[in-house]
């Protein structure tokens, strides 16, 4: 009863899209509102309809009804309430609908803001929205239906919608149980996070459009979606971030990102999102690279798709998966067809999106900007030709390859390296004209205060001159940073006889995006001290210890007490050993790696015993090297310096983007008309 | 009869004492973990997708990594090692792919594309900025031309909105 209901609405919601998209043709066409109007109310009603489908497939997944292939394939009985609901998203058909049901409320809300001013975009939003979601439900409804039921049939057992003639209904009394790896309550929140990243990014698409379709070209389709846009950053940020603590607290490697496709599908749409919500504050304030913007956003949204075509179709594992899994082409050609529709369209009005400003210096903010984007879509370059390419060559050449860090990392660290620089130097510019001057004395204070940064990791050891030069551009980025900062702060003070918190609030709060911006940086520069503390500095080794034999690391020794082994109720056999950690003579306590066995999915999983501080990571592994016993038992043990900062880092930047994003009051920026002849700019080019 | 078989038994005995010394004196100490890691680290699992080989969990590259230390013990360097990889389960075991025919173009493509993305944003900038600085440099400071003036006044009108 529940499945059919849920079955049901699934179609339900389909023929309302596909109603709306009609609808908002037509009012289109004949210039009528009460269509429009007709359309809206369509996509109103999505949202309602799909929770309705979600609400049933975890009704089912409660109540372990095992007869459908999805329950079935996601949960098992042993399995705790959470990881059930979970389980939603912890498999392709779930997923999907997960997908769509987000990408509704998305739409939905953006449906329901005012529209009084922009009156013209509402329909092509609607239909933007509309025919991704319609997408998204057919392959929901023909490919990966999540109500499919298991049938015995003579010649065996089949997965079908409805029962085949002469079949018999099949119920297994157990299911298969969520994959292990996803069996961490980083799931409640990592895939949200990282989906509502991706259907986000739908909503500044379909502005795009709208304003491509009416010819609205200036800058009013960007200052709509801006803080949606900054919202989308933020979950894909999140969802990336969290998703790089999963694997550093579940997957046992001592890392948190490893250069997989999977990765990088969903860094990709981060790239072209970050370096767009940059680029279009050039269109606001100068009226410049509005084709650029354009194409960044169109980009953005085709590797969205992208993104979930890679991690959905199965084309990773192996091109031939993709041909026999159905909805891989359907991907294909809803990805192909969308980009060419929107590039003819960004064609079609090129020369409507032509500069309104002029650029008067290669040192001024917009050309900066224009720099960081490149290095933006360097990275990215890298990114898509590295996950491309296994699958070019297995197509090709029959031979699988894998491009896996080394590759990444040489390609994409000098990039990355150029980008801290350039968030050292670009905010510090002006729009309109910087020279070499001007920008150098805005400058020179918190660059010769980031000098000290030579001696001192010089001091502490350092010796590499890698790793001493990015010490010192994340010691120049953060003290410019911090400069402009209390620079600010204190003439705020001064002026107005604040405390210096309260101005540092007020401040915050008169410029949002500004000052939310700076702190975001601040935070994308502590994250770069902890990616270059473990990227350089991590140590490993690896032993196999009786009780109360130690290993030694890094200063650190760490003593095997005992390993108990036990069964929990939940399916699994943890072997859990307990070890003594010791700095020098210091004992700093018991650290608890473990290796949980799920008897259904019949995996280990390896998980770290961590002590961790602003310092370094302690991470001991139980290795299932050799058969663990109670006498003896393999340790890996890695040294992770200044790794904590990489999530402190996340989070001051989520609170930047808080700040960024939180609505205010204020009226929409005003442009900086830039009088060319206060100052004769200098050739600096 | 019986003394021969005494003979071949001392004749063994012997034998075998002899060749434990002869193992003694070329001693082959067993490659640690460690050593094994440091090889299996630039190694992907030839069955997985994108798991290094030092990592992997699971049985068979338990036995991998069993076959590295065995090959480390036989002699083989790291790179005859991977080299032994790559012949028995093609080139995916690593961790980049070979530099050779087809592979040559993941390398070199970025690159060109980068390039080219580079060279046309000089491009833009450029062209962006040739008639402000034509402008410029015939104005001079104490003269303002007409299409300066022109601009002067848009951007005042762009500000009174």
């Amino acid at each position: 009863m529940v499945a059919h209901i849920g079955l049901g609405f699934l179609v339900f919601v389909f023929l309302v899209s596909v109603y709306g998209i009609i609808a908002s043709i037509v009012g289109l066409r004949k210039q009528a509102f009460a269509w429009v109007e007709s359309a809206r109310l369509a996509m109103l009603l999505t949202f309602p309809l799909i929770t309705v489908v979600v609400a049933s497939l975890l009704i089912l997944l409660l109540t372990n009804r095992y007869e459908y292939s999805f329950v079935y394939g996601v949960t098992s009985r042993s399995m705790p309430l959470y990881l059930k609901i979970t389980a939603l998203w912890g498999g392709q058909a779930g997923s999907l609908i997960f997908w769509s049901w987000l990408l509704a409320a998305f739409t939905t809300a953006v449906t329901l803001r005012k529209w009084d001013r922009d009156r013209e975009f509402l329909p092509w939003v609607i239909l933007t929205g509309l025919v991704t979601l319609t997408f998204f439900l057919s392959l929901s409804i023909f490919f990966e239906n999540p109500f499919n039921r298991f049938w015995g049939t003579p010649t065996g057992e089949v997965e079908a919608l409805f029962q085949p003639a002469g079949s018999i209904p099949l119920i297994p009394q157990d299911g298969r149980g969520l994959n292990p790896l996803l069996r961490h309550p980083g799931m409640i929140i990592h895939p949200p996070m990282l989906y509502l990243g991706f259907v986000s990014f739908v909503v500044p698409f379909a502005f795009a459009i709208a304003a491509l379709v009416t010819g609205r070209t200036d800058d009013r389709w960007i200052r709509i979606t801006r803080r949606w846009t900054l919202v989308a950053w933020l979950f894909l940020t999140m969802g990336l971030v969290l998703g790089a603590r999963w694997a550093y607290d579940v997957l046992g490697w001592g890392g948190y990102w490893g250069w997989d496709p999977v990765e990088i599908a969903a860094f990709m749409p981060w790239l072209t999102g970050t370096a767009f919500l940059h680029s279009v504050m050039i269109q606001e304030k100068r009226g410049m690279f509005k084709r650029w913007n354009m194409i960044l956003i169109i980009v953005t949204y085709a590797l969205v798709i992208f993104g979930t075509f890679l991690t959905r179709s199965g084309v990773l594992s192996s091109v031939h998966a993709f041909a026999q899994s159905a909805i891989g082409p359907m991907f294909f050609v809803f990805i192909g067809i969308t980009f060419i529709v929107s590039l003819s369209l960004l064609l079609y009005r090129w020369a409507d999106l032509s500069d309104e400003g002029v650029l008067y210096s290669l040192l001024s903010r917009e050309s900066l900007f224009l720099l960081n984007n490149l290095l933006f879509m360097g990275i990215l370059i890298v990114c898509f030709s590295g996950v491309i390419f296994p699958l070019v060559s297995e197509l090709l050449t029959g031979q699988k390859v894998t491009v896996g860090p080394p590759f990444y990392e040489r390609a994409t660290g000098p990039l990355f390296a150029g980008l801290l620089l350039l968030m050292g130097i670009a905010p510090l510019s002006a729009w309109g004209h910087s020279t070499v001057k001007t920008l150098g004395k805005a400058l020179w204070k918190p660059a010769l205060v980031s000098v000290l940064a030579f001696p001192l990791v010089i001091w502490l050891g350092v010796r590499n001159g890698w790793a001493i030069l990015a010490f010192w551009l994340v010691a120049f980025t953060s003290s410019v940073t911090l400069y402009e900062y209390g620079r600010a702060v204190i003439a705020r003070a001064k002026r107005t006889g604040e405390t210096l918190w309260v101005s540092l609030w007020r401040l915050a709060q008169k410029n949002r995006r500004r000052y939310g911006g700076y702190t975001i940086h601040l935070g994308i520069v502590l994250m770069a001290l902890g990616v270059v503390g473990i990227e350089m500095f991590q140590t490993e080794t690896q032993a196999t210890l009786r009780s109360g034999e130690s290993i030694q690391l890094a200063g650190y020794t760490v003593t095997f007490r005992q390993l108990d082994e036990f069964n929990l109720p939940d399916g699994r056999n943890v072997a859990r050993a307990t070890m003594d950690v010791y700095r020098g003579n210091r004992y700093l306590g018991e650290l608890h790696p473990r290796r949980d066995y799920y008897w259904d999915a019949n995996q280990p999983m390896t998980i770290p015993g961590t002590r961790s501080t602003m310092e370094d990571d302690l991470y001991v592994l139980l290795v299932d090297w050799q058969p663990i016993s109670s006498q003896g038992a393999t340790f890996k043990v890695f040294h992770n310096p200044l790794v904590n900062w990489m999530w402190f880092g996340a989070l001051v930047l989520i609170l930047g983007t808080l700040i960024a994003a939180w609505p205010d009051r204020d009226p929409e920026p005003r442009r900086v008309a830039v009088p060319s002849t206060i100052s004769v700019p200098e050739r600096v080019f | 009869m019986r003394r021969a078989h005494l003979w071949i038994f001392l004749g063994l005995v012997i034998l075998a004492v002899f060749a434990q010394v002869g193992y003694a004196q070329t001693p082959v100490p067993t490659p640690s973990d460690d050593e094994v890691n440091r090889i299996a680290k630039q190694l992907y699992c030839p069955v997985c997708e994108n798991v290094p080989l030092d990592v992997c969990p699971t049985q068979a590259c338990n036995e991998w990594r069993e076959l590295i230390r065995q090959k480390l013990i036989e002699g083989l360097t790291e790179e005859q090692i991977k080299e032994y990889f790559v012949l028995h389960y093609g080139d995916r075991v690593l961790a980049e792919p070979p530099r050779r025919g087809l592979n040559w173009v993941v390398y070199i493509l970025p690159v060109v594309v980068f390039l080219i993305a580079v060279i046309v944003t000089v491009r833009v900038l450029r062209s962006m900025r040739k008639p402000v600085s034509a402008s410029i440099v015939s104005s001079s400071s104490a003269e303002i031309d007409e299409e300066e003036l022109k601009r002067i006044e848009e951007a005042l009108k762009q500000e009174r909105e």
